[in-house]
């Protein structure tokens, strides 16, 4: 069963800041969709391979030439936030 | 110029008037403009409806019309709101891509932008697709036009609504486990999910990679054909795109003799609303009618379909929507205290109470010491389900089921059970596990409200499942017309 140490801890690894009534509540949400989901373990699957993808096509190439990329103006023109024409971001830790 | 209902008007007899002179892409796209003008108040399909751009290119198209004579020049289209388009913001209805303005259009838009189709607007959705009645938009809900207290259905409930209330000639949505043809059905509409591959997602934001494709919505299946002709095929922004075995033909059959229509019991077993599985019987006779032969058959995985998608899809969910993190683009919360917690943040307060919970399972279903129970397990229940189908398309030539268990809900009525939500999906989940081609088309009302009837085919079966739509649509002869009444309002003159 998860708890509210779980998903405090899942929460940091996908970095998503929930606040104290939303753990609770998550606890809770998380705990029924997984009780559900825990169904598939009424299943014997030993010797049934994975489906990654449905389709038969593996390494899809193309040929390694040199070709027009997107402008450093485009690319930063959504950014929240520019200096020096890089991305800018909060100080790190 | 002549007189034109924009609840009936089908595209393909939208491009004869076209095409005849008897009517001009400027006053085609005023009938949808007026008729936005009438009722989006109500409905509120769209996020944004690009009134300049529609003036620009309706123009264009009159101006130039003998050199612009393609198939669909100046038929007028909605997109869902998570199809990127240049210069035009693409907000996919959440509060992280509020200002988002695309560098770039996706391939799918470009290809029917490049026939000289006027895009009217972007089409509400629930937020990054994820959702079964549109309320889960950041902006606001959108109402079905057949009772404006009841959902549109989602998350393509803004294209479906659009196309319903007469706002759009057709749409574009996606479909990742029925998110066009559940709306579609609870519209009133035609939706398709083409096999996984046939059209490029180059563009769409992803959701779920191995699931997502993009498909229309319309007012006919003929209109359906149409509109899938144009956007398939081989892209090389997409490696999973593919180049259709025949291409897709404009649908003319009237009968369906010879066919064989499996029924798979499993889907009929539970949970199916007396009116719904009324309608579903009635068109299944309608089917042995024209010439068809209906059996049931077994999928006899499809309970754990459910799960399983409720595993992968989180789980590719949570990589996908590991890029919005106030960096390069979108929603960056202020006075963060360093970067770990401007991510935190910012996530946090851009996204909605359903992306979380879908990154939450995901993430958790991903991580050290679940991997193989959640996502090694899903991925190989995944495998049972295609084997399923494999088995049944040995037997038959098309699977037929309800779309929805149920029909249009009352808003609010789901919102605070999930798992009541995701239980709205258990008919649509399966093929896009099975990355199979799949079409809801009107069977018929219930209460008032559409119900849909769903059709699955084999890979690259669209030719197969669009001829028999047709032929079954021409026998139920549907009225997509909807009311606009609001079941919370009493009647006039009725008793208190």
């Amino acid at each position: 069963m998860i708890s509210e140490d779980d998903v405090r801890y899942v929460a940091k690894l996908a970095r998503l800041r929930l606040e104290a009534d939303e753990v609770g509540r998550m606890t809770g949400e998380l705990a029924g969709i997984l009780g559900h989901i825990d169904k598939m373990s009424e299943l014997e699957l030993a010797g049934v391979e994975a489906t990654a993808h449905v389709l038969d096509v593996v390494n899809v190439l193309r040929p390694d030439k040199p070709r027009a990329s997107l402008s450093r103006d485009d690319a930063l023109r959504n950014a929240p936030a520019v200096s020096n024409d890089s991305f800018r971001v909060p100080r790190m830790g | 110029m002549a007189d034109l209902d924009p609840l009936r008007l089908t595209a393909r007899d939208a491009k004869r008037l076209l095409v005849d002179g008897q009517i001009s892409s400027a006053e085609l796209a005023k009938v949808y403009l007026d008729q936005i003008a009438a009722v989006e108040d109500q409905v509120r399909a769209f996020i944004l409806v690009t009134y300049d751009n529609v003036a620009k290119y309706s123009t264009k198209v009159d101006r130039e019309m003998q050199a612009l004579r393609g198939p669909l020049a100046g038929l007028p289209i909605a997109i869902k709101d998570n199809l990127v388009t240049e210069k035009v913001t693409t907000t996919c209805a959440s509060r992280i891509l509020r200002n988002y303005m695309p560098i770039y259009t996706a391939t799918a838009v470009r290809k029917v932008w490049d026939d000289h189709v006027v895009m009217l607007g972007k089409t509400n959705m629930d937020e990054f697709a994820m959702g079964s009645s549109t309320e889960n938009s950041a902006f606001h809900r959108t109402r079905n036009p057949w009772d404006l207290a009841t959902v549109p259905g989602g998350s393509s409930g803004g294209s479906a609504a659009a196309v319903a209330a007469g706002e759009a000639l057709w749409a574009l949505g996606s479909d990742t486990g029925g998110s066009i043809r559940q709306p579609a059905a609870l519209c009133g509409v035609v939706g398709m999910k083409p096999t996984y591959g046939a059209v490029s997602r180059y563009g769409l934001v992803a959701f779920a990679s191995s699931l997502d494709q993009i498909g229309p919505l319309t007012r006919s299946v003929y209109d359906c054909a149409l509109l899938l002709q144009h956007i398939v095929g081989h892209d090389p922004m997409d490696s999973t795109s593919v180049e259709l075995p025949e291409p897709i033909a404009l649908p003319d059959a009237r009968r369906l003799d010879g066919l064989r229509v499996g029924i798979p019991a499993e889907y009929l077993a539970a949970g199916i609303e007396p009116g719904v599985r009324a309608r579903f019987e009635e068109t299944i006779a309608r089917v042995e009618e024209l010439g068809g032969s209906c059996k049931e058959i077994s999928l006899p995985h499809t309970e754990y379909a459910l799960p399983a998608y409720y595993i992968i899809a989180p789980a590719e969910a949570s990589a996908n929507l590991a890029r919005f993190d106030g960096v390069r683009y979108g929603y960056r919360a202020e006075n963060a205290d360093g970067l770990l917690d401007m991510y935190e943040r910012t996530r946090g307060e851009g996204f909605g109470a359903e992306v979380k919970r879908r990154i939450m399972i995901g993430t958790y279903a991903l991580s050290a010491g679940y991997y193989d129970a959640y996502y090694g397990r899903a991925q190989r229940v995944r495998t049972l389900v295609r084997r399923d189908f494999e088995r049944a398309f040995a037997q038959v030539d098309l699977i037929a089921s309800p779309t929805s268990p149920s029909v249009a809900f009352a808003a609010g009525s789901r919102t605070a059970d999930p798992l009541a939500m995701y239980m709205c999906d258990i008919c649509t989940i399966p093929a896009n596990l099975a990355g199979l081609p799949a079409i809801s088309i009107p069977c018929g009302l219930s209460d008032g409200l559409p119900v849909g009837f769903q059709l699955i085919g084999p890979a690259f079966g669209e030719n197969r499942i669009l001829q028999a739509a047709h032929a079954l649509e021409g026998a139920l002869g549907f009225d997509p017309a909807p009311s606009f009444r609001d079941s919370r309002v009493a009647e006039p003159g009725a008793a208190a």
